[in-house]
């Protein structure tokens, strides 16, 4: 039942890496937006993500809830030495999710909403990027949980170069998904290659990150290198990664909008699987060397059964009704936005 | 402020603003649905209109009411780690249940607002109501664990140890049932009195009186059998504290003395050094009736319990009668209303009895904050009852008061901007929703 959950906790990640960070790609997007284009991109991202909108970021509820009920003292030692980009990540949880619904809730259109927007979109970028910081403080070992002073203890826990990388990397992934997400959604071309150039850009910007990414860990002594090529799960999911990449650039060149959003959620996986892989059981390694591992820091054997059931019986209900959701919203196409 | 004030304060703060959202977003789904009802049984168009400006009040009550539930669920560790280590796994149940009801409320707000005119019309209602079954259910799960807290179960505690853990035990609490039920009766009274009063501001000002009166006809019906019942769930409430929480019942009705044949006080000033209350309406025995049904029980006061472990008299006493004052006079309004409208249905727009809903638009929710209150500052210094201190379980993080003073910020402006946003929705009515056809004389 063990490995339900956590098959579960790594499914729930996985879902809002892919659809809430779609989500908040697509603010970012609207962010490096022309002021002209501005509005056309916002009316196809309503459009487009409206629907599941709300849904989208249930995955990170699941998430959190997973792990205070199943392992509650990774759950708090998170809390405790990250607490101060979780307190940002959720600052910037409210001000998106109440702008967007102000944004387009509000019965009067006019000057509140350049308000509205300037918050939804640069909280759009701030909340992946505390979200990776936030993924990488659990790996990189910037945690220290001997630390006795304020700065170590609770400022270099996590404001770090490696983690600072990872975050970038996680806003350019959010973009480059919903950029390609979008091209799929529009129909005339002029959309389709505005977000076409930016699906090319944010996944410059992601190979330029990633690379920065790999840089610091060497210069900052993490064995990332050893993590991702040093097992045949990580590296095979690596090179099919790199495989589809090449793909996705020759479809994404001749115009072709058919796969990409399987090509690009395919990447995403693959790289979330080669960066998770390697840690596994551990979820949190520490300055200390000591690691928090999934399978010695669970709950009691009944916790973890009900949270078992609790979870499968729950996606009965969640998966159909999701799915149609999707399919539903996705039968008429976006004409001539 | 130190940092034990500030998480607490914070912890405070964020639920007094969550409960307001949550319990619209819980309620207004189903008023959504009977004028949903109304408009498909009958074509009348106010109806659809009604809906359609409701709906979009649920949209942006669900989304103020999912971001700051979500900030709850991170703060519950970040502020309270200690708590969240050993109460998690035990009472962590009605939350794994409480995710997936929340998840298919959302997934079910999608199909109703973006599903008009695209499904067949009953589903497209069915998906309504369903946000709202599965917004009363997730309602009842929260209000599941905090019982826990009020009467922790489900586990055996040994020399600081939390063992045998039952999480189903856990969540079906010896308090679960009262205070859940009590919460969704308020709840539906909260919103609905508000929601009325709204209506009636706007029917007394003459504006789109049509649309207005649709909508508050519906509103008050909810309202109105929501405060009728809500004394008897009181009732419950009451007897299951005094079983379960001497000291919470001590506190909320001032009793410092343990006697027999107690007074049940109305109003009053508690003294803590004094140990007496002073300028209380005393009604004989009357508490000890309530709490025990016999007018002789014996009630435990504050001079038997520890001082360490009391509660603070004063803040709990007042937050009580607040509750309950403002509980019994939306109950005496829906009196009125119901002898009023069964003896002639025209009476309904007499202008004082519109005035009276139009004041009392706020009263459901002070109530709801007040009772609040009573539950959660009735039950310290614990925060687990009898098992964990509160001052036990804070985070060791220095500087919470930022913290504490930068979500105050945040959530004083989004409480502006929503009120804001509702002020231009009610003015937009005529432009967006009313029929042009408008008979004036109704």
């Amino acid at each position: 039942m063990l490995y339900v959950v956590i098959a579960f906790l790594w499914m729930s990640i996985w879902l809002y890496l892919l659809f809430g960070g779609a989500d908040f790609g697509a603010g970012i997007l609207e962010l490096f937006t022309r002021e002209q284009n501005k509005g056309r991109t916002r009316r196809t991202m309503y459009r487009a993500i409206g629907p599941i909108w709300e849904a989208n970021h249930m995955w990170l509820i699941i998430a959190i809830v997973i792990l205070f009920v199943g392992f509650p003292v990774i759950y708090s030692e998170m809390s405790v030495y990250l607490h101060i980009p979780l307190m940002i990540m959720l600052l910037g949880i409210i001000a998106r999710g109440t702008a967007f619904s102000f944004r387009h809730y509000d019965a009067v259109v006019d000057d509140m909403q350049i308000l509205y927007n300037r918050i939804f979109t640069w909280s759009s970028l701030i909340t992946p990027l505390f979200l990776g910081i936030i993924a990488g403080s659990s790996v990189s070992g910037t945690i220290d949980t001997q630390a006795t002073d304020f700065v170590h203890a609770y400022i270099f826990s996590w404001l770090d170069w490696f983690n600072v990388a990872i975050g970038l990397f996680t806003v350019a992934i959010c973009a480059f998904l919903a950029a390609v997400f979008l091209v799929g959604e529009v129909k005339n071309d002029k959309d389709r290659r505005r977000f076409t150039i930016k699906a090319r850009s944010a996944n410059i910007f992601a190979i330029i990150f990633g690379t920065l990414v790999f840089i610091i860990a060497w210069l900052e002594k993490i064995p990332l290198t050893k993590w991702i090529f040093g097992n045949a799960i990580s590296l095979t999911a690596i090179i099919t990664a790199l495989l589809s990449l090449v793909l996705l650039w020759y479809l994404l060149l001749k115009g072709k909008t058919k796969i990409l959003r399987l090509l690009a959620g395919f990447q995403v996986t693959m790289i979330l699987l080669a960066i998770t892989y390697p840690h596994f059981p551990n979820i949190v390694l520490l300055r200390d060397g000591s690691t928090l591992s999934l399978l010695d820091n669970h709950g009691d054997k009944k916790t973890i059964q009900s949270l078992a059931v609790a979870l499968l019986g729950g996606s009965i209900f969640i998966l159909p009704a999701l799915f149609y959701l999707m399919y539903s919203f996705k039968k008429p196409l976006l004409e001539n936005e | 402020m130190d940092d034990f004030m500030a998480a607490r304060s914070q912890m405070a703060l964020s639920l007094a603003f969550h409960i307001v959202f949550s319990c619209i977003g819980m309620v207004m789904p189903f008023f959504m649905a009977v004028a949903h009802f109304y408009w498909l049984k009958t074509g009348n168009v106010v109806y659809k209109n009604v809906t359609k400006a409701w709906s979009k009040g649920v949209a942006i009550f669900f989304a103020t009411g999912a971001v700051s539930g979500t900030v709850l669920s991170f703060e519950l560790g970040l502020l309270f780690p200690e708590f969240m280590k050993h109460a998690g796994p035990i009472f962590g149940m009605p939350f794994s249940l409480e995710g997936t009801a929340f998840f298919i409320e959302a997934i079910f707000l999608g199909f109703f607002l973006y599903g008009w005119d695209k499904f067949n019309k009953w589903f497209h209602w069915f998906t309504g109501l369903l946000v709202g079954i599965s917004g009363i259910i997730s309602g009842i799960l929260v209000v599941a664990a905090n019982a826990w807290m009020n009467s922790p179960s489900g586990f055996d505690f040994v020399n600081g140890q939390y063992l045998n853990i039952d999480p189903i035990k856990a969540m079906f609490n010896a308090a679960w049932f009262s205070e859940a039920l009590h919460m969704c009766i308020a709840a539906v009274s909260a919103t609905g009195f508000a929601v009325a009063g709204v209506h009636a501001w706007m029917i007394l000002k003459k504006k789109n009186i049509q649309f207005h009166t649709a909508a508050f006809k519906i509103a008050v019906v909810f309202a109105g059998i929501a405060a009728l019942l809500q004394p008897l769930s009181g009732d419950i409430s009451a007897k299951n504290v005094a079983k379960l929480q001497p000291p919470k019942l001590a506190a909320m009705e001032a009793v410092y003395h343990t006697e027999s044949g107690v007074p049940l006080l109305i109003g009053g000033i508690p003294n803590d050094s004094a140990q007496q209350v002073k300028y209380a309406i005393r009604l004989p025995k009357l508490l000890s009736f309530l709490a025990y049904d016999n007018f002789n029980a014996t009630i435990k006061g504050m001079d038997e319990i520890p001082a360490k472990n009391r509660p603070p008299v004063p803040v709990t006493h007042y937050a009580f009668q607040i509750m309950v004052g403002f509980g019994m006079l939306m109950a005496v309004i829906a009196v009125l209303y119901f002898i009023i409208v069964l003896k002639k249905k025209s009476w309904r727009n007499k202008r004082w009895l519109l005035k009276l809903f139009a004041y009392a638009t706020p009263i459901g929710f002070i109530a709801v904050e007040a009772g609040w209150t009573v539950t959660e500052v009735g039950r310290q210094p614990w925060i687990i009852y009898g098992i964990m201190r509160t001052k036990d379980a804070v985070t060791p993080m220095p500087g919470i008061a930022v913290t504490f003073y930068v979500f105050t910020a945040v959530y004083l402006s989004l409480s502006f901007i929503v009120a804001f946003m509702l002020y231009r929705q009610i003015k937009m009515v005529g432009k967006l929703y009313d029929i042009p056809l408008e008979n004036k004389s109704v």
